[in-house]
């Protein structure tokens, strides 16, 4: 009995975890179902890229050498697929799980078992997609977006892909709920919305997105799956419906995404500019309602991916001064990271150097996204590399160069160790700079008229062709060096403080590193919410 | 060998542009780095419309990435430098740089609207084709003229481009880019396309025309384009949506001619059509008999 109390008193944390395998499918707690996410995030990021190799392989040269135009087709619908809802998304939740219970000031999140059934959804959901690949007919081949008609000539694949579609859809929502939830009630007395940190923020605000749009594309896949196999014409002119629709439909959804996508990145470069320039963020009240502002224009922008179909005068208009005005707050958002560093201190650890690639390259990524709100110029790079190069600029040197920011971060934060930081330069510059060479030349390409979604092109395409390929087995390779310093830090990194970074401020750098299992038991006191709050 | 040419060929484009040379658009390398001005009016209007961006957004980088490399340059804290940590918010300053890119965006904002209203005018046509795209590969139809044919990847490219055909592309002419009928078309007359698609969506696009128009089953699109009177060639381009395993070979070639060829080309071409059709009624009502 006695040895009993000394047990539990060892255990003030209040650590029940279950061990061995219980731990992780039983997993209730915000950090071990974070570390799930990234796991599985990364795991995914490797696949999808794995399937973009495929394709630069192919197009390394003109001709067709290694693969089959229709599985080509599939690799470039997989690898979006994949990317987008398997690493991309699932790494923001993780982070968001790792995180936002740590950064208000709660022991966890706030509905743990909805957040295990939320991650434990996504395993199934992908191995469902990536097991379409050995189906007759083979993997879904018609573009991520999956535009009817041509989605519905898809083969065995076809349901495979609808249902992976409504899993992500509804692990998605729950985790979102979970977000919103937390955020509104589990903040820690004294921590007022205006003191959230950016990523918090962002995350809220992104969590309202998913939970608007997620819906949209299931009903939108829905219609297709009734179109396919129970005889309606939702989007089949023949029999009175509207191809088009389903675009409006789809773009309605995928819009709003892929702010999803960026937002809590724009949260993570909030922290860490400020961070490493040893100095408040500027402007946080404006950052906040920039924020705001581009995820109410994200809802009223969806038609400019659709601008060739052939819409009325008075409604191309409308979308492209709709999706101008984007401009005004993400500029708003890049003048203030920068009048951040302005007259600061600035040092360059690893987190930073991400941080200050992403605020170059997804601006040059925000240029050629201004250039396609152009309509008339847009009918020039409507689908051409061009815009394979804008997205990828938006999404690599953006939302997975933020996570990539977000990891080097807080990894010491929740391992309680510092990682390599000489390796973690070298995976910097290598990634920073094949990102450009393998991204850069698609502008010209698309300028110069190749299409996209092709395996095989004209002559002249060639040497752009063969730069990028390089840039992206470079890219690629380059990137196998971030799981390895991960569990090379978990291993063997030498331990930190609480604050491991000089400049650090909120609420998870007052918590011991590694950070107890049940995070805030007790709320931090308002004078520790005081020195958290960075501005 | 292959990589060194590219290079060399962005240093000089890099160089040119920066002087701002005119002649740099007629390079041989600059067509691998940009948009073509076209032989249409509108093209070139679109061109015109893209540098004018291009430059906005080049100006706009150059203060903005300005004051990033300064600030990483001169406030280091390896030279010693102190935090101001009281600069957190400056509002004269915040209305600044939300007003100014309003201003710019107005500026660009007016041009492009201009241009569209003008590419959305498809009254007063000479001549009306209609285009159906298909899985893989287009359908042309004068109307009212009899004249109705269709078009496909040439046999040169599409024997080159099976997988493992042992055909070096680059012995192929036009690549990927080549017909065997192209589209024939008059030179200094307003054309309007009717595009639709028979299977799946399809895209009709031909740079050099400035025209990418959606061919949707069901729906019947509209556009149109006038060559330069001066200009008679060959000008290609490429179905532009995703349409299934051949979409990346189904090319589009433009032959624009004379109106005097022109209108001998459908003269005899209505001919030809209508003497096979008689032919193969006649060869119909035999075999039947």
């Amino acid at each position: 009995m006695a040895e009993q109390h000394a047990h539990a008193a060892a255990h003030d944390d209040h650590d029940h975890k279950p061990h061995g395998w219980r731990r992780w499918v039983y997993a209730t707690n915000h950090k071990d179902i974070g570390t799930m996410y990234l796991v599985f995030a990364c795991t995914m990021f490797f696949i999808g890229g794995a399937m973009a190799m495929v394709i630069r392989l192919e197009l390394f040269k003109p001709g067709l050498q290694f693969v089959d135009p229709q599985f080509f087709n599939s690799m470039t619908t997989m690898h979006a697929l994949i990317m987008i809802f398997g690493a991309v998304m699932p790494a923001w939740t993780g982070l968001a799980n790792w995180m936002i219970p740590m950064q208000v000031g709660a022991p966890d999140m706030a509905l743990p078992r909805l957040n295990n059934f939320s991650f434990w959804i996504l395993p199934f959901a992908f191995t469902l997609l990536l097991s379409s690949l050995f189906v007759p007919g083979g993997a879904p081949a018609g573009g991520w977006t999956m535009y009817p008609p041509l989605v519905l000539q898809t083969g065995a694949s076809f349901p495979m892909l609808v249902f992976a579609v409504h899993m992500m859809g509804a692990s998605s929502i729950l985790g979102a709920i979970n977000v919103v939830v937390t955020i509104m009630n589990m903040r820690a007395p004294g921590m007022t919305l205006l003191r959230m940190p950016l990523f918090v923020w962002t995350w809220l605000i992104t969590a309202y997105l998913l939970i608007a749009v997620m819906p949209v594309l299931a009903g939108a896949v829905t219609m297709l799956l009734t179109d396919h196999f129970f005889g309606t014409t939702f989007f089949t002119a023949a029999g009175g419906g509207d191809p088009v629709m389903f675009q409006h439909i789809f773009w309605f959804f995928g819009h709003p995404e892929v702010y999803i996508l960026i937002l809590p990145a724009f949260g993570i470069i909030s922290e860490i500019v400020p961070t490493f320039s040893r100095k408040p963020l500027f402007g946080y009240e404006a950052m906040v309602y920039a924020v705001a502002s581009i995820a109410f224009l994200s809802f009223i922008v969806w038609a400019h991916h659709m601008f060739t179909v052939g819409m009325p005068l008075a409604a191309q208009l409308f979308f492209m001064l709709s999706t101008m005005l984007i401009a005004i707050p993400t500029g708003v958002k890049v003048f203030n990271w920068t009048a951040t560093m302005w007259r600061g201190s600035l040092s360059f650890e690893p987190p930073m150097l991400f941080a200050l690639a992403f605020l170059f390259l997804f601006t040059i990524g925000g240029f050629s996204g201004l250039m396609l709100a152009m309509v008339p110029a847009d009918y020039q790079y409507q689908d051409t590399y061009f815009v394979v190069a804008h997205f990828h600029y938006v999404l690599v040197p953006g939302a997975i160069f933020g996570i990539m920011a977000g990891v080097y971060y807080w990894l010491p934060k929740w391992t309680g160790r510092m990682y390599d930081m000489t390796l973690a330069k070298w995976h910097f510059w290598l990634s920073a700079i094949f990102v450009n060479v393998l991204f850069f030349p698609q502008h010209f390409l698309g300028l110069a008229g190749m299409p996209r979604r092709i395996p095989d092109y004209a002559v002249q395409f060639t040497d752009w062709n063969m730069v990028s390929s390089i840039g992206g087995f470079g890219f690629g390779l380059s990137q196998l060096l971030f799981p390895y310093l991960i569990i090379k830090c978990i291993r063997t990194g030498q331990p930190v403080g609480a604050r491991a970074w000089e400049g650090a401020h909120g609420l998870e750098w007052e918590l011991p590193s590694p950070p107890p299992y049940h995070s805030w038991t007790t709320p931090p006191s308002a004078a520790v919410i005081a020195r958290g709050a960075a501005h | 060998m292959t990589i060194r040419r590219p290079l060399a060929r962005l240093a000089l484009c890099a160089a040119a542009a920066a002087l701002a040379l005119p002649a740099a658009a007629e390079e041989s390398g600059w067509a691998q780095l940009n948009l073509p001005r076209g032989v249409t009016d509108i093209s070139r209007k679109i061109y015109a419309l893209h540098m004018e961006i291009f430059w906005v957004c080049v100006w706009i980088g150059v203060v903005v990435f300005g004051a990033m490399i300064w600030s990483i340059i001169a406030f280091r804290k390896s030279q010693g430098a102190v935090p101001d940590t009281s600069m957190v918010h400056n509002t004269k300053v915040e209305i600044v740089w939300t007003i100014v890119p309003v201003i710019i965006l107005i500026a660009m904002a007016v041009p492009a609207a201009r241009t569209l209203v003008e590419i959305e005018d498809t009254t007063k046509t000479g001549l009306t084709i209609k285009v159906t795209g298909f899985q893989w590969g287009w359908e042309y139809e004068y109307l009212d003229e009899g004249v109705a044919y269709y078009s496909h990847l040439d046999r040169a490219s599409d024997a080159a481009r099976e997988l493992g055909s042992g055909i070096d592309p680059t012995s192929v002419p036009h690549y990927l880019l080549n017909v065997d009928r192209p589209l024939v078309v008059p030179n200094g007359v307003k054309v309007r396309l009717l595009i639709t698609g028979a299977d799946v969506i399809h895209s009709w696009w031909v740079k050099d025309l400035g025209v990418k128009k959606d061919a949707i089953p069901g729906f019947i699109n509209e556009a149109w384009f006038k060559v330069d009177d001066d200009f008679t060639g060959m000008l290609r381009g490429n179905c532009a949506e995703l349409c299934g395993r051949d979409h990346g070979f189904m090319p589009i070639v433009v032959d624009v001619r004379t109106k005097a060829d022109f209108d001998t080309w459908l003269k005899n071409t209505a001919a030809a059509q209508k003497q096979a059709a008689a032919a193969d009624a006649s060869a119909a009502s035999t075999s039947g008999m």
